[in-house]
């Protein structure tokens, strides 16, 4: 593992909703290449950290640092929510899926590409004459489209509406519109969530392909502990809006902290090392895994 | 000189809170429905014009059969009128509202701004086009003061039994809201309305009462528009209703002492504009106040900001 | 928004398809009848009727007994048509699907209807009458046109539509006659103005919750109004605005005599004067001026803007997730969507002669509204159809003129409650990979897709 290529730079995050303290000077680091998962039980803010990094919320008090390897660095809490994805190349998806229901598949993509395709289209103007540039602009981005839509079989449907899609392909499709976006950093939220144990096995690849092939860096969160243990490089926990561990997947594991912030400081001495085995429980025992961040308070 | 100009001042101001008691009672229903179901009702103001017109049916029928008794009469205008348009905002919640929950979301507004033109026409071919006079039921008042050159400020009868009254209900709505049961669901179904229907609470009707209890304290505001001014159209809906949202979200919307405060402040300044500027651009002036205070301050004066939740 | 929760008519749902029970249905039509009686006694049964300046009462108890019978005969025929189970579903269903089919046809129907449209005034029954009424129509088509850019497309609420078409034709009006300028140069600009009073408004409420632009766009109409009105220096008041300038066939005017040192249309083809000529001319000005609306729509959904309109239209969070400037997205269409009003407003100008607040109501915001609402959200077909309904229907049903603002409510209601995207509401992709009705036929990625979509139509049944 590389130690430098740092993409992301998150320093003393803090986020207060009125009184309550979702995020508790939080800093931790996202690295080129690599996946970064962050974990931790219901309630912990690890939501709350994907809307203050996407600009949904701001922080009160925090740096956020990305250093894009070609444009140089951003400090993203300084940024309005659409021009972190406009300008700094950072994309996300939804715990509860966000697609166009009503809009095609393929069409889903294609506003994906809304900012590259209308500089093309020279704000409607060029679109409207039909100019060359346009329709050669249009034609890469239907490419582009055409390429994630085959990474995820879903080339056939490119024509249906998004809307009608199964559960797991519109997880799969939400994640292939985030890269039409041409991301440097991809924020994944629970995109596990709900997938059979066979599509759970065909996100792992989709996102090792995206890490290697991209070269890109992907910070996810997750509550299914085998995705996190099988895929990711670096592993973040968080309890209670404050980071608690912070390493790879097997010294996270191993570590003390966070199996008390799993199952509670009651359990026996000699219980860790078979519940460390047996970590993705946790996630059924939490519920269904519905975490809104703190952010209701 | 400088007496005259503040007698003309205390004039205004008592007239503004009159008019901005009526502007708070129907501004209570418009918060009421939106902290429920996160919509602008937009036919409220037709059921406040209803309320109106009930008060003039019903003071006609209690002329009919020869009560003359004014309290009396006050007391059935009031109960007859909130009955009735009760059971319009019910109706008008069940057929156009509740088959749209979780629907397209421009859908329930449409819905409700169809309901609007509906309601309207309904009042105007049933009931003609024409203006409704009344004669005034209660007369007279206090001087409170007579200046040097004879102008007075008046206190009238009306003008205190409509303060009363939404002293009044005001109180009684604030206990029904904050003790008792039914005030407990509406809370709960405000906050989080699947967890409040997890926990027994019945939805639909809490959702049902919250459009009652908006729609029996804007007849109330229906009444006291008909004593007050006298004369009612099958229009007085629109305008009424656009104010009394100003007065919504200028108080915060969602807060029910918010939309009391905004409702005050709006009769206030429509009353102190046509005062001291030009009454013709009176509601140009509540229309400006709506977007300075959407600009600048969108969760009002007493409001909670709303926090996405992504 | 609002998340759906079991509704009462799940448990009439888990009755058995195809049984209805009569004395439920007989119980359940007599509450509706006693609601009904509740609402219409102290409306229907009694009427505080002017007499004079009097107000005296009178009693209809004949009205009253119909009104509340036809809801018990209307509700009892509702539920033996099963309307509380599936039915409703199922008939929504097969509209859409009829829809869909319909939308097939879509370009040779619009083909049709356009050559249809261009030879009106040479078919036999086209007299003045037919010429003036298909102007009008054709008004209001232009009118849902450009509210459906704003509504359909960007599923923007705008109640104050008929403020942006008042604009226009003010400025039109004014422009003409003050400066004398001729209709070409007028047009853009009136159109312009009207965009422009689209961006001021828009800008500051365009940020907020949509609910918001609803009210505001409500108020503003009526706002535009009341400074009609008042403003006597500039509108002159309620008087309006009259002499405005009729247009001309490139600087040849429809006079029969025309100004010293100009030609008149009929000099210039050397016919005799016929006043149907300027009709007929001001017929083909708003068929063409409608035909362009209809062209930028069709051509601007399948450019990024159009596509980023009704992605803001599905979902506005992940619109920003994609790095789209929600605001100035918004702005563009609420604009262009001004300006297409603004331009109706000034042709309405030149063809009446005569403006006044009285044109500029919120009665015509409602009926673009509902032309929109009613025709299916975005698309072009359905406003045609819906405007035909709204506007030409009305013409020849004169005896219910009284009833047609009540019908619109109510139509509106409806419509949302059974399909609330609206009639016409099937909708195509912008763009395509796979021709219409493309089903894979090799591989094992089309026994995949073959298995989904025999378990979408067993869901559908």
């Amino acid at each position: 593992m590389t130690t430098g290529n740092v993409l992301l730079d998150v320093e003393h995050l803090t986020m207060r909703f009125g009184g309550l303290v979702a995020i508790d000077d939080l800093s931790f680091e996202a690295r080129r290449n690599e996946i970064t998962a962050l974990i931790g039980p219901n309630g912990a803010g690890k939501t709350t950290v994907f809307n203050c990094l996407t600009g949904f919320y701001k922080p009160t008090v925090g740096r956020l640092k990305l250093n894009h390897p070609a444009k140089g660095d951003y400090l993203l809490e300084r940024m309005d929510g659409f021009r972190i994805t406009q300008k700094a190349d950072v994309a996300r998806t939804f715990q509860n899926i966000r697609l166009f229901p009503q809009m095609s598949v393929l069409e889903n993509l294609m506003v994906a590409q809304h900012n590259r395709l209308m500089k093309a289209s020279m704000w409607t103007v060029g679109g409207l004459l039909n100019l060359p540039s346009f329709r050669q602009a249009e034609k890469e981005a239907i490419e582009l489209a055409k390429y994630w839509l085959n990474k995820v079989s879903l080339y056939e449907r490119a024509d249906w509406e998004a809307g009608n899609l199964p559960y797991g392909d519109q997880r799969r499709l939400e994640i292939c519109r985030a890269m039409c976006t041409r991301p440097v950093l991809l924020c994944l939220d629970e995109p596990a969530a709900g997938l059979n144990p066979k599509e759970s096995l065909e996100l792992n690849e989709l996102l090792l392909g995206i890490r290697d092939e991209e070269k890109i860096g992907i910070l996810l969160i997750e509550h299914d502990m085998s995705v996190v243990m099988q895929i990711s490089d670096h592993v973040v926990v968080l309890d209670h809006g404050r980071k608690i561990s912070d390493g790879t997947p097997t010294e996270v594991k191993n570590d003390p902290a966070v199996i008390r912030a799993y199952l509670g400081e009651d359990e026996d001495e000699d219980l860790p090392k078979e519940v460390a085995n047996d970590l993705h429980m946790p996630s059924h025992a939490h519920g269904t895994g519905h975490d809104h961040g703190g952010g209701q308070g | 000189m400088g007496n005259s100009r503040v007698a003309y001042f205390l004039q205004q101001l008592i007239n503004g809170l009159t008019l901005g008691s009526i502007y708070g009672l129907i501004a209570i229903g418009y918060t009421m429905v939106y902290g429920i179901i996160g919509m602008i009702n937009f036919a409220h103001g037709e059921i406040y014009m209803i309320g109106a017109f009930l008060s003039v049916i019903t003071f006609l029928v209690l002329g009919t059969v020869g009560i003359d008794s004014v309290p009396f009469a006050l007391l059935v205008m009031l109960v007859v009128g909130m009955v009735f348009t009760a059971a319009y905002g019910w109706t008008v919640e069940r057929i156009a509202y509740r088959p749209l929950r979780g629907s397209f979301r421009l859908a329930p507004l449409i819905s409700a701004i169809g309901m609007s033109i509906a309601l309207q026409n309904y009042v105007q071919i049933t009931q003609g086009a024409r203006v409704k006079p009344l004669q005034p039921i209660i007369s007279g008042g206090f001087t409170l003061y007579t200046g040097p050159d004879g102008f007075t400020v008046q206190l009238s009868f009306l003008q205190l039994f409509i303060w009363v009254l939404t002293i009044a209900l005001m109180v009684a709505f604030t206990y029904v809201i904050t003790q008792t049961s039914m005030g407990r669901q509406q809370r709960a179904c405000e906050q989080d309305r699947k967890m409040a229907g997890l926990i027994g609470v019945n939805v639909d009707r809490t959702i049902s009462l919250t459009f009652v209890l908006g729609a029996v304290l804007a007849a109330v505001a229906g009444l006291m528009v008909t004593l007050q001014y006298g004369v009612i159209d099958f229009y007085i809906g629109f305008l009424a209703g656009m104010k009394a949202f100003t007065a919504a979200v200028l108080g915060g919307i969602g807060s029910l002492p918010g939309a009391m405060l905004g409702g005050l402040l709006i009769g206030l300044i429509e009353a102190f504009w046509s005062a001291y500027f030009t009454i013709e651009y009176k509601d140009v002036a509540t229309f400006g106040i709506l977007v300075l205070v959407l600009i600048f301050r969108p969760t009002g004066l007493l409001g909670k900001p709303e926090i996405e939740k992504v | 928004m609002a998340t759906d929760i079991a509704s009462p008519s799940a448990s009439a749902a888990a009755k058995r398809p195809g049984s209805y029970d009569l004395p439920g249905a007989l119980k359940e039509s007599a509450i509706t009848a006693g609601v009904a009686a509740v609402l219409a006694f102290p409306f229907l049964g009694l009427q505080a009727n002017n007499d004079g300046p009097e107000l005296v009462l009178l009693t209809r108890w004949e009205l009253f007994f119909w009104a509340v019978a036809v809801v018990f005969v209307g509700r009892m025929l509702l539920t033996v048509f099963r309307w509380r189970s599936d039915a409703r579903a199922k008939s929504a269903e097969g509209l859409k699907a009829f829809g869909a089919k319909f939308q097939r046809y879509n370009v040779w129907i619009g083909l049709a209807g356009a050559i249809f449209a261009f030879t009106l005034p040479m078919w036999p029954f086209a007299d003045r009458y037919v010429v003036d009424i298909a102007t009008t129509f054709l008004i209001y088509v232009m009118l849902g046109w450009g509210l459906n850019i704003v509504v359909g497309l960007a599923g923007l609420l705008d109640l104050g539509y008929v403020a942006f078409y008042a604009v226009g034709a003010y400025s039109y009006a004014l422009l003409a006659t003050m400066f004398d300028w001729s209709f070409w140069i007028c047009l853009p600009l009136a159109g312009l103005f009207a965009a422009t009073f689209g961006v001021i408004l828009g800008f500051p409420v365009l940020r907020l919750r949509g609910d918001y632009l609803a009210i505001v766009t409500l108020g503003f109409g009526e706002i535009i109004r009341v400074v009609l009105i008042n403003w006597y220096d500039v509108t002159n008041g309620p008087d309006g605005i009259g002499s405005i300038p009729r247009p001309t066939f490139f600087g040849y005017a429809f006079d029969r005599s025309p100004e010293e040192g100009t030609m008149a249309f009929h000099q210039l083809l050397g016919i005799d004067f016929d006043s149907m000529h300027r009709i007929i001319f001001l017929y083909f000005l708003i068929l063409i001026l409608a035909l362009i609306t209809n062209a930028f729509t069709l051509r601007v959904r399948k450019l990024p803007i159009g596509r980023g309109w009704e992605a803001l239209r599905e979902d506005e969070i992940a619109c920003r997730s994609l790095g789209m400037n929600p605001t100035n997205t918004k702005l563009s269409a609420f604009a262009i969507g001004a300006m297409f009003g603004g331009f109706a407003g000034s042709f309405f100008a030149t063809r009446q002669g005569f403006i006044s607040p009285e044109s500029f109501t919120f009665i015509e915001s409602a009926i673009i509204l509902a032309i929109v609402v009613l025709g299916g959200m975005g698309s072009q077909l359905g406003v045609v159809i819906a405007a035909f309904v709204l506007v030409i229907v009305p013409e020849w049903l004169r005896e219910f003129a009284e009833y047609r603002m009540l019908l619109f409510g109510l139509a509106m209601v409806l419509i949302m409650v059974w399909r609330p995207r609206g009639l016409l509401s099937h909708r195509d992709p912008t763009v395509r990979l796979h021709p219409p009705g493309y089903v894979p036929r090799h591989g094992v990625e089309a026994q995949k897709v073959q298995a989904q979509e025999a378990e979408l139509a067993a869901k559908a049944k």
